[in-house]
């Protein structure tokens, strides 16, 4: 999108012509802060930084290297993207603090799953906000596919079930539910997600066999806490990261990767119903270093 | 958070309570503290950086009180400080006057807050014995459009009938007219969200301004926005002179720094907070609030007034 203009990095203009010393390293550190790695990831690199430049002499190209090798260890790559066949039907339950891009990252991957030839369902569970089902339905039309919903302020764990139950009745492949925007401090809407959870089970096996925590990217150290608690009341098991078309880093991911072993599946760069990717953390990494 | 603070504080001046001044010297490691505390509320590494040193400046050779200890007097030169630069005893009112309708346009990144908080702002407004008419120029979202209309509904206050095949510039000038003809004496815009890099879109709200001539022009803001926050803020604030910044999502548990990067980078007042997603969720800022918020503390600082 309209950052990958701008190639010029900052690591590269960071590292050229110095020494590595300490200098370079609060630079570093300073480069880190403001990509929202947040205080302790960043101290933790940095003092592993310290230690490897301690034990011998380091060129900035090697620099660079262990840098990615610290940074790379801590997002968990073994994770991909989605194994859907792992299950029949396979079910996804979207969650996140609000605003943060649910429902245009379920109408985005509803295009990625028709495409690759899979039956899907949509769930409208956001019966809270404005318009919620309306958005969604708008996201169904453009991905061809078809949207179980009830009447706003109608009970979403009504709406899990009803989109359970035609799911299995198409012989749908994929259902992926949409949930409203929640903080996480709300402790009646945490456990009104439990309950949505909790009739998916009941009703197919199993379900949610993914549940997707959203993070939008220009978050701080927030997202660490919501990742936290979201994973504690609903068992989250993967990440989409949203909004890397802006100039925010998303770097909070490193440190929710560290910390709770989540992995980041997918990268939303747009509002466009193709802008979504899987998540490619040597690009990630990249990006870091990209001026803005 | 606080009693960390306090706790950290009082343990670094251990040696100077009673007597004595502060130095560059004694007050160093209370300084390195400060400036963790405000990173870790995600306070742009800029700012802090103008901000420790603000408050060195100002602590350095001040006699130590006999009725605070050192702690509760750096604590004091931070909140001080930190209140300074929030606005505190600064107007942040907003500004209708003039011959109606008045406009006011709202606009920000995607998904910050901007449609709910023209919700709350009519109903404010409503309340304040105004007559506003909703106007939805977000023709790009799916079904934002009907958002807006559905929040009208709820709150029995009108919303422009506007389609999304139309010009969002145009919409805004027909239901100007429509304002004229009808006897709504303010306008709210609400716009796209967009990012603050896109030249397309930013040229967008630019027209929208030079055609309406907003009395306020207002940033809305995700209170958990990290570093980016003075990006975005700078750079909406360059294109289009902003008026003023509505903070949401504030009912969370964020620290909100992005509070104190937007206002250090722009110069210009929080006005409003949103506080939830219900209608009469939005409440008038409040400077030093914001500054124990971000500090992480909570009474001390009143028994610190009180001194
Ligand atoms: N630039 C950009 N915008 C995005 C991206 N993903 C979503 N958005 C926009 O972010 C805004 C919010 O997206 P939604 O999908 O409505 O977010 P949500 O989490 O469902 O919101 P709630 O249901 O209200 O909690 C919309 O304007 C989207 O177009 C992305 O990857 N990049
Ligand atoms: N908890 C909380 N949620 C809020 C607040 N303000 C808005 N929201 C929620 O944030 C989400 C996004 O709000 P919108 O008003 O749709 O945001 P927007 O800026 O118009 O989004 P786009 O038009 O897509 O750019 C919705 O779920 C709102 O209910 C607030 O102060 N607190
Ligand atoms: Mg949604
Ligand atoms: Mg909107």
């Amino acid at each position: 999108a309209k950052t990958q203009g701008a190639l010029v990095g900052r690591l590269d203009s960071l590292l050229s012509g110095r020494r590595v010393d300490d200098e370079l390293l609060d630079d570093l550190e300073e480069l880190l802060i403001t990509a929202d790695f947040g205080m302790a990831t960043t101290g933790d690199v940095i003092q592993a930084l310290r230690g490897r430049v301690a034990r011998g002499e380091m060129s900035p190209a090697a620099l660079r290297t262990a840098l990615r090798e610290e940074l790379r260890e801590r997002l968990k790559l073994e994770a991909g993207a989605l194994d859907l066949n792992q299950a029949q039907p396979f079910v996804i339950m979207v969650v996140g603090v609000n605003g943060v891009g649910k429902t245009t990252t379920i109408g985005k991957l509803a295009r990625q799953f028709t495409a690759q030839g899979k039956r899907v369902v949509l769930g409208a569970g956001d019966t809270f906000r404005a318009a919620a089902a309306e958005q969604l339905a708008i996201w169904g039309e453009r991905a061809g596919v078809e949207v179980i919903r009830h009447g706003e302020g109608a009970d979403p764990a009504a709406v899990a079930f009803d989109a359970a139950k035609a799911t299995l009745a198409r012989k749908a492949d994929v259902l992926i539910l949409d949930t409203a925007g929640r903080l996480h401090t709300k402790v009646n809407l945490m456990e009104e997600m439990k309950k949505i959870r909790r009739v998916l089970g009941r009703e197919i096996p199993g379900a949610p066999h993914e549940t997707l925590l959203v993070l939008d990217a220009t978050t701080g150290q927030n997202a660490l806490i919501q990742a936290r608690l979201f994973k504690e009341a609903v068992e989250v098991s993967g990440i989409a990261l949203t909004k890397l078309d802006g100039t925010a880093k998303g770097g909070m991911v490193v440190a929710i990767g560290a910390e709770l072993g989540l992995p980041v599946r997918y990268v939303g760069i747009g509002e466009g119903v193709d802008d979504l990717r899987p998540f490619d953390p040597d690009l990630f990494v990249d990006a870091l270093f990209r001026e803005s | 958070m606080l009693d960390n603070l306090t706790e950290k504080f009082d343990s670094i001046f251990k040696k100077l309570r009673g007597h004595g001044r502060l130095t560059e010297e004694n007050i160093k490691e209370a300084l390195r503290e400060v400036r963790l505390v405000l990173l870790e509320a995600d306070v742009n590494f800029k700012v802090v950086k103008d901000f420790v040193e603000a408050v060195r400046e100002r602590a350095v050779g001040q006699d130590v009180l006999k009725s605070l200890t050192p702690a509760q007097q750096v604590i004091k030169v931070v909140r001080d400080e930190l209140g300074r630069l929030m606005g505190e005893g600064e107007d942040n009112r907003l500004d209708f006057g003039g011959r109606p309708p008045v406009a006011v346009m709202l606009c920000g990144l995607q998904g910050a807050g901007k449609t709910t908080s023209c919700g709350k702002l009519a109903l404010k407004l409503r309340r304040d014995k105004r007559n506003p008419l909703l106007v939805p120029a977000d023709v790009y979202r799916p079904a934002a459009i009907d958002q807006l209309k559905t929040v009208g509904r709820q709150l029995d206050i009108p919303v422009y009938d506007s389609q999304p095949d139309q010009d969002p510039v145009a919409i805004c000038e027909a239901a100007r007219r429509f304002a004229e003809l009808n006897g709504y004496d303010t306008l709210i815009l609400d716009t796209a969200g967009r990012l603050h890099i896109d030249a397309t879109l930013m040229g967008e709200l630019v027209r929208i301004k030079e055609s309406l001539a907003p009395k306020e022009i207002l940033l809305v803001a995700d209170a958990m926005t990290g570093q980016d926050a003075v990006n975005v803020a700078a750079s909406f604030d360059e294109q289009l002179s902003l008026t003023g910044v509505i903070l949401t999502k504030l009912d969370g548990d964020a620290r909100g720094g992005a509070a104190l990067s937007i206002r250090a980078v722009t110069g210009k007042p929080i006005k409003l907070v949103g506080l939830g997603e219900k209608m009469d969720a939005l409440e008038v800022f409040h400077p030093d609030r914001m500054a124990q918020r971000i500090l992480g503390m909570g009474d001390v600082l009143s028994l610190i007034e009180k001194a």
